[in-house]
């Protein structure tokens, strides 16, 4: 397939398997079989693609004018290639957890669910390989859009309140600030394209770059920076399978992919280095990264946990990307794909813990390891990742983070790393330690493992999380082209 | 032969069909001339518009008297855009009339009804497309007349008082701007716009024609509901007919908003009494309040076309916003809003007048739980309300785009906020109407509703397409609209 059909595919695909499944919605069977044939094709296309990007190559296409000189366009680059290959592929993962989780839960409204959940990774897509920023705030409202039914799944009160903060805090900073933002960037630089080195150039003053970037980075709620975390918590209500892919992944991701991709491709990294109305960024994320892990750390409910525990993830990304030092720009592009397999681990093991035995308190999971031993050690595996223990994942991300820092004289982000490391340990560990080794409470309903295609997921990503700490090639090769420095 | 008489033409088509529709006296054969009239209307818009595209300035001298001496029909790709907006709504309104006078209007006066439609059309069509100051009047009053009618034969009571409301407030508004014509007349000696605007440069006495731009800004403004002049709107537009409060809503107040645009940039734009007065912050601050004030109203509304009525107050503020900021972004938002805020509005009061058409009821209380019995209903009015909301791929986001960035071009920071954080305000009324319909449990009123038949849903439907049509395409919209605002910046000094 040429590298342009291979491009429309990813992004037509979703969309096609959507309108199936809701055609299919009076046959279950077919219903999910096309999701999860719609989700292996995706993953094809877009892994398609891949040699393409590593070799240099940069496909692009332009569809039509928005506004005049505004055209919804895409363009691969290394960065949306990486974060489309880690969407598509936990996508099939995660199918397959659905089928097992919506099942056993016997959740209605399934076939709007899995529409809804295509039409998502549809718009994550097309966020991944958006050219300019127009296009990319285009599929970013959409997928709010379409993840809000998702959000307030169960359709009672609480669903109805969640899915307001969630729908309320998204919006607002888009529209606020984003939107301001975007519009002010084409004002002053007369295209809204992503380009290697920046578009702003020297066209803006210092506190006018200042005040642009904080409309961005408030303004991507989606990356949950503090004050605009609130919405992730909140999304919580959703059925695990939600919280796992979209509000581990494609969602969050959605929103750390995009300010790093604004921070190299609009403002340009040399560009803002060094300048002093920039440096409010890496403290607040370095505030959000301390601040998010004590509240997890304070947080029985094992879903608040985790949310807690992505906002306070999520900021590393932003901080790594904010300390403008290529290797760091690289731990934040690996972080991407490194926290996506993590986390996503780690919900699906909530997600079997509730399915299983009906817990969703970290205090009820004494000894709980002796019944789930599968389930918990995919936990282990995902929380020690977090951590940054090896061999996982997350050990490279912070590797590289931590060069960044030393390589341009910040310690105080090594500080905070260092500090979040401890947190997240202390807010991980308990749990693998009271699921091993304290005795289950007494008269606790016996209960064996979670359904099989929900325990073939959680050890398909957990084993990817140990995979990519083995195999970081790739994504390291399109990290280190994203920062600008040689394979 | 036809193609230079096409001015009058649109004009006079709906004219004389008003009177053929009375003597026949047949409700089905009025549906019918409507219809072919409507039809007319619209290709005769579209011939214009593409006319003056080639040409710039369409001039038609009736009844061969030159002007400044006789009326001029005067069409340039301002007005040609409101002609196209105005033959397009009542196109798509004339199928959705069947059955909705059908439902809602005594049989033996669906003819004048239609009659009155024809007569209403021919009024706001000749609004937009004469260059007479006082041959306007005359329109306004024609399609004021017939619209109070239109309102009055709303099923409930209150229609009556709503139109009596609106006949106060409109014959109100419509003296105020004859005594300004009337003043300008006395100072200048000519009612041909296009003239009294080269003649104004001229006048020694500055007072007569200051008040002349008072009592024709407050007429004017009383005609196209600016806050706070609004008080007849959203009662006229709740208690019509389902397809009058359509139409109405796309093209009333949009031509009012027209014969603004007409006096400020080309009557007035060149004289220096205008410069003398703030004209440009009090638009600013009566825009903000209704961005800010009729959207917070909306949000408590228990009536659904109260909601929109409210809503189009505060939409109608993003088109002042863009009037006042003056420059060819902002103005570019003003007049695209114009079009896609006729073409959302409509589709949503029609969408309201099929919900209406099978509940009976269009209060929230009501409302509970629609989204199971008419998915399709439901759906587009989500759709229609993204773009009253602002977003991306809908009509709606395209204004917001030129205002935030007229907003910008005059480097006041906090203006460029006010457009982005009263869309939030429409977040607010538009998630109501979603939480009522997709998340509550069906009550008592909706047993045995069924969706609403296609006659009323596929006009409705096209209109919801062209909302999205126009958010992704831009370049039939944003083009004419870019154009017009530069023949209007032109007029300025």
């Amino acid at each position: 397939m040429s590298p342009l059909a291979a491009l429309v595919a990813a992004l037509a695909i979703p969309l096609i398997g959507a309108l199936l499944i809701a055609m299919a919605g009076r046959a279950p069977n077919l219903r999910e079989a096309i999701t999860l044939l719609t989700a292996v094709l995706l993953f094809l296309a877009v892994a398609s693609l891949t040699p393409h990007v590593l070799a240099g190559g940069r496909p692009q296409l332009a569809l039509f004018q928005i506004l005049p000189g505004l055209l919804l366009a895409f363009r691969i680059e290394p960065l949306g290639m990486l974060f489309a290959l880690v969407a598509s592929g936990l996508w099939i993962v995660n199918s397959i957890y659905s089928i097992g989780y919506m099942r056993a839960n016997r959740e209605e409204h399934q076939t709007r669910f899995y529409v809804c959940f295509a039409g998502a990774l549809g718009a994550t897509m097309a966020i991944a390989f958006a050219g300019n920023l127009i296009t990319l705030f285009l599929a970013y409202e959409a997928l709010t859009l379409i993840t809000y039914p998702l959000v307030t799944h169960h359709g009672d009160e609480e669903a109805k309140r969640g899915g307001r903060v969630y729908l309320g805090y998204l919006l607002t900073t888009s529209i606020v600030l984003l939107l301001v933002g975007i519009i002010f960037t084409w004002n002053v630089a007369g295209t809204t394209d992503f380009l290697p080195g920046g578009i702003l150039g020297d066209h803006l003053g210092k506190a006018a770059t200042g005040g642009l970037l904080a409309l961005f980075m408030f303004g991507i709620g989606k990356a949950a920076l503090m004050p605009v975390h609130r919405w992730l918590p909140a999304a919580m209500v959703a059925p695990t399978p939600v919280s796992a892919l979209l509000h581990a992944v494609a969602v969050v991701k959605a929103g750390v992919f995009s300010v790093v991709k604004v921070i190299v491709y609009i403002f340009g990294v040399e560009n803002i280095a060094g300048l002093s109305s920039v440096d409010w960024l890496p403290f607040m994320a370095s505030l959000t990264i301390i601040l998010a892990s004590i509240i997890a750390l304070r947080s029985d409910n094992l879903k608040r946990r985790l949310a807690y525990s992505t906002v306070s993830q999520l900021s590393y990304v932003v901080l790594a990307a904010a300390l403008l030092a290529p290797l760091s720009i690289v731990g934040a592009v690996f972080h991407i794909a490194a926290h996506a397999v993590s986390k996503i681990t780690l919900f699906f093991a909530a997600g079997a813990i509730y399915t299983a035995a009906h817990k969703t308190e970290v205090s009820q999971l004494d000894g709980i390891g002796r019944r789930m031993p599968v389930t918990m050690a995919a936990f282990t595996v995902g929380a020690l990742s977090l951590i940054g223990i090896p061999p996982a994942a997350g050990f490279v991300s912070k590797w590289y983070i931590v060069s960044g820092a030393a390589a341009s004289g910040q310690i105080g982000a090594i500080i905070v790393l260092v500090v979040s490391t401890l947190l997240n340990a202390a807010y991980f560990l308990p749990i693998v330690y009271a699921a091993f080794f304290r005795p289950p409470p007494a008269g606790d309903a016996a209960h064996g493992e979670a359904p099989i295609p929900i325990l073939i997921a959680l050890v398909a990503t957990a084993a990817m999380t140990v995979a990519l700490f083995f195999f970081a090639d790739v994504p390291l090769q399109l990290a280190r082209q994203v920062a600008g420095l040689p394979d | 032969m036809i193609g230079e008489h096409l001015a009058a033409l649109q004009v006079v088509v709906p004219l004389m069909a008003a009177p053929i529709i009375v003597l026949v006296r047949r409700g089905a054969f009025a549906w019918a001339l409507t219809m072919v009239v409507s039809i007319a209307s619209l290709a005769i818009a579209l011939a214009l518009l593409v006319q003056v595209r080639e040409v710039g300035v369409v001039s038609y001298a009736l009844g061969s008297w030159a002007p400044p001496w006789g009326i001029e029909y005067r069409v340039d790709i301002v007005n040609a855009f409101v002609l196209v907006l105005i033959g397009l709504l009542a196109t798509i309104g004339g199928p959705y009339a069947w059955r909705s006078f059908a439902a809602e209007v005594p049989e033996d006066q669906h003819y004048l009804g239609y009659a009155m439609f024809c007569l209403c059309l021919a009024g706001l069509l000749g609004i937009a497309i004469t260059g007479d100051a006082f041959n306007l009047f005359v329109f306004l009053e024609i399609s004021s007349l017939s619209t109070y009618v239109l309102i009055a034969l709303g099923r409930e009571r209150r229609a009556l008082v709503a139109s009596y409301q609106y006949l106060i407030m409109g014959t109100i508004g419509a003296t105020f701007y004859v005594i300004g014509v009337g003043l300008l007349f006395l100072m200048t000696g000519t009612l041909n716009l296009h003239d009294l605007a080269t003649r104004l440069g001229d006048v020694a006495h500055a007072r007569p024609v200051l008040a002349a731009l008072a009592f024709v800004t407050v007429g004017i403004s009383l005609k196209l509901a600016l806050f706070p002049l609004h008080f007849w709107l959203p009662n006229a537009y709740a208690y019509a007919p389902s397809v009058v409060s359509a139409f109405l809503a796309g093209t009333a107040t949009k031509v009012a908003i027209y014969v603004l645009l007409r006096f400020y940039f080309t009557v007035f734009g060149k004289s220096e009494i205008f410069d003398s007065l703030p004209t440009q912050d009090i638009f600013l601050v009566l825009s903000v309040a209704a961005m800010f004030v009729a959207s917070a109203a909306a949000a408590y509304q228990e009536n659904l076309k109260h909601l929109l009525a409210y809503s189009s107050l505060g939409q109608i503020g993003y088109i002042t916003l863009g009037i006042a900021l003056a420059n060819q972004a902002g103005l570019t938002g003003a007049i695209v809003h114009l079009f896609n805020h006729g073409v959302t509005k409509s589709a949503l009061f029609l969408l309201a007048g099929c919900i209406w058409f099978r509940v009976h009821s269009l209060r929230f209380a009501d409302l509970a739980g629609l989204a199971r019995v008419m998915p399709l209903t439901c759906a587009g009015f989500v759709v229609g309300g993204l773009s009253l909301i602002g977003v991306p791929a809908t009509a709606g986001f395209v204004t917001k785009w030129y205002l935030v960035l007229g907003a910008l071009e005059t480097g006041h920071w906090w203006i460029v906020f006010l457009p982005v954080v009263s869309s939030l305000i429409a977040v607010w009324y538009v998630w109501r109407f979603v939480e009522a319909a997709y998340f509550r449990e069906p009550g008592p009123a909706l047993i045995g509703i069924k969706e609403a038949p296609p006659i009323l849903l596929l006009p409705a439907y096209v209109l919801v397409a062209l909302t999205v049509y126009f958010g992704l395409d831009t370049s039939f919209t944003v083009g004419t609209a870019s154009r017009a605002a530069e023949v209007l910046l032109g007029g300025l000094r």
